[in-house]
């Protein structure tokens, strides 16, 4: 057992990216375990590894931890970036919900009928830069900091980062018109540990692809359509 | 200003009961301004109190707090009903989670189109009695204490003690082959500060009848 946190979910994004994401930043190597066969899935819910049935599941610090906002809590707080005090994880968290929101729009795009994904990206884009790109930038223009809390690197900058990045896979410019997040972009995207992460050869994932997707239908069985917001 | 917590949203459960259940656990006496047409949220919109324009927005130690899970952190830190440590955080983390996505399941029952509902009844009570309840079931026969986390009550079990109830209103034997979940469902009702929640004249609201749904749908769409 090598002491290094263990993920176990399918070789792509979906809702384990964040957690790629904020493990990366924090400098914590970890090892991954991917979900490829239906036996597989099934080995892990008979050994009782899977509180709700569901991935992710990541072992750390001797707990099988499931739920992705659980599993993000813990390592913000654990690797110190989660803000110092009460009101500074008030504020982080709720900045971390406005981007996941955000990016659950985007996290349905693949699992949609091809007639739905002109609409959802439009949707999209619509709520980045009506509602979520809106709000950041005015937080970093009223503080004038270089990070979102407390003047310090935290679990919100990380999050608001991956959103960004997704949303402009589906618009490349959809930043334009907010200067602070463009300078944003490009402080965090040169912290050491994320400027790592977001070279070729790092455990972050691409755009998910048709073979993704059959992989997560196959083995959760999930062959229905989602609905497009 | 009278220094207590102010919830902003509709006259009805939905996304804020849970809130409403820890500031009453906690013993935190709140206020409440209703929305009640699409005007009420466009003015909060409009000056700048709702981050992401959306509800709930919860009034509280000077911020203007929204997002559910961002406000229910606050209040239950606050009020140590989050454990004593980081362990224990995780442990109430992944179960309020479960509990989360479970209640979300109830929450828009009421929503389903009439050809959808059946279905959506049927896969919400297989998700309760198959997956949600069976784990909490087992938490409590593995440690044998009377709450789901670190021996006191946390959280964890105010809002787990929400969902119960509300799978009952849904289907009153719900908890038949869980002896232990009904311990604890009894155990928690009977501390007092949740028993006085559970009284007629308290601020837990009840399920949105049917007929006003639309109404509800119309202050937001």
């Amino acid at each position: 057992m090598s002491g290094k946190p263990k993920l176990y979910y399918f070789n792509g994004r979906g809702k384990m990216e964040s957690i790629r994401w904020l493990l990366a930043a924090a400098g914590v190597e970890f090892e991954e375990e991917f979900l490829e066969t239906r036996e597989q899935y099934e080995k892990l819910l008979q050994g009782g590894s899977l509180l709700f049935q569901q991935v992710p599941m990541v072992e750390i610090d001797g707990m099988r931890m499931v739920q992705t906002r659980a599993i993000l809590s813990y390592i913000a707080a654990k690797y110190n970036l989660y803000g110092k005090d009460l009101k500074e994880r008030a504020l982080i968290d709720m900045y971390v919900g406005g981007t996941d929101d955000l990016m659950s729009f985007i996290m349905m795009f693949p699992f949609l009928l091809a007639e739905d994904k002109e609409k959802q990206r439009a949707f999209i884009v619509q709520k980045a830069t009506g509602r979520y790109f809106p709000a950041y930038e005015k937080i970093l223009k009223d503080h004038g900091q270089d990070f979102l809390v407390g003047n310090s690197f935290s679990w919100a900058d990380v999050h608001l980062l991956e959103a960004i990045l997704m949303v402009e896979e589906k618009k490349s410019d959809v930043l334009s018109g907010f200067p602070q997040l463009q300078a944003f972009k490009a402080r965090i995207s040169s912290i050491p540990t994320v400027k790592k992460f977001l070279e070729p050869g790092s455990q972050r994932k691409p755009v998910p692809d048709d073979k993704y997707v059959e992989t997560v239908r196959r083995v959760l069985r999930m062959y229905y359509d989602l609905k497009a917001n | 200003m009278s220094g207590k917590p102010k919830l902003h949203y509709f006259n009805g459960r939905g996304r804020m009961e849970p809130i409403r259940w820890l500031l009453a656990a906690a013993g935190v006496e709140f206020e409440e301004s209703f929305l009640e047409k699409k005007d009420d949220l466009t003015k909060l919109q409009k000056d700048g109190s709702l981050l992401f324009q959306q509800v709930p927005m919860v009034e509280i130690d000077g911020m203007k707090m929204v997002q559910t899970r961002a406000i229910a952190n606050y209040i239950a830190m606050k009020y140590n009903l989050y454990g004593k440590d980081l362990k224990e955080r995780a442990l109430i983390d992944m179960y309020v989670e479960g509990i989360f996505d479970l209640n979300e399941l109830f929450m828009y029952y009421e929503i389903q189109p009439a050809d959808k509902k059946e279905q959506h009844f049927a896969n919400m009570m297989d998700k309760a009695t198959n997956r949600y309840f069976p784990a909490f079931e087992k938490v409590l026969k593995d440690h044998g204490q009377d709450f789901l986390v670190g021996n006191q009550l946390s959280r964890a079990d105010v809002q787990l003690l929400d969902t119960i109830l509300m799978a009952e209103e849904f289907k009153p034997d719900i908890l038949a082959k869980f002896p232990l979940l009904q311990v604890n469902e009894w155990t928690n009702s009977n501390i007092p500060k949740i028993k006085k929640f559970l009284q007629p004249g308290s601020q837990k609201k009840p399920p949105t009848p049917g007929e006003d749904i639309p109404k509800v749908m119309a202050i937001f769409y």
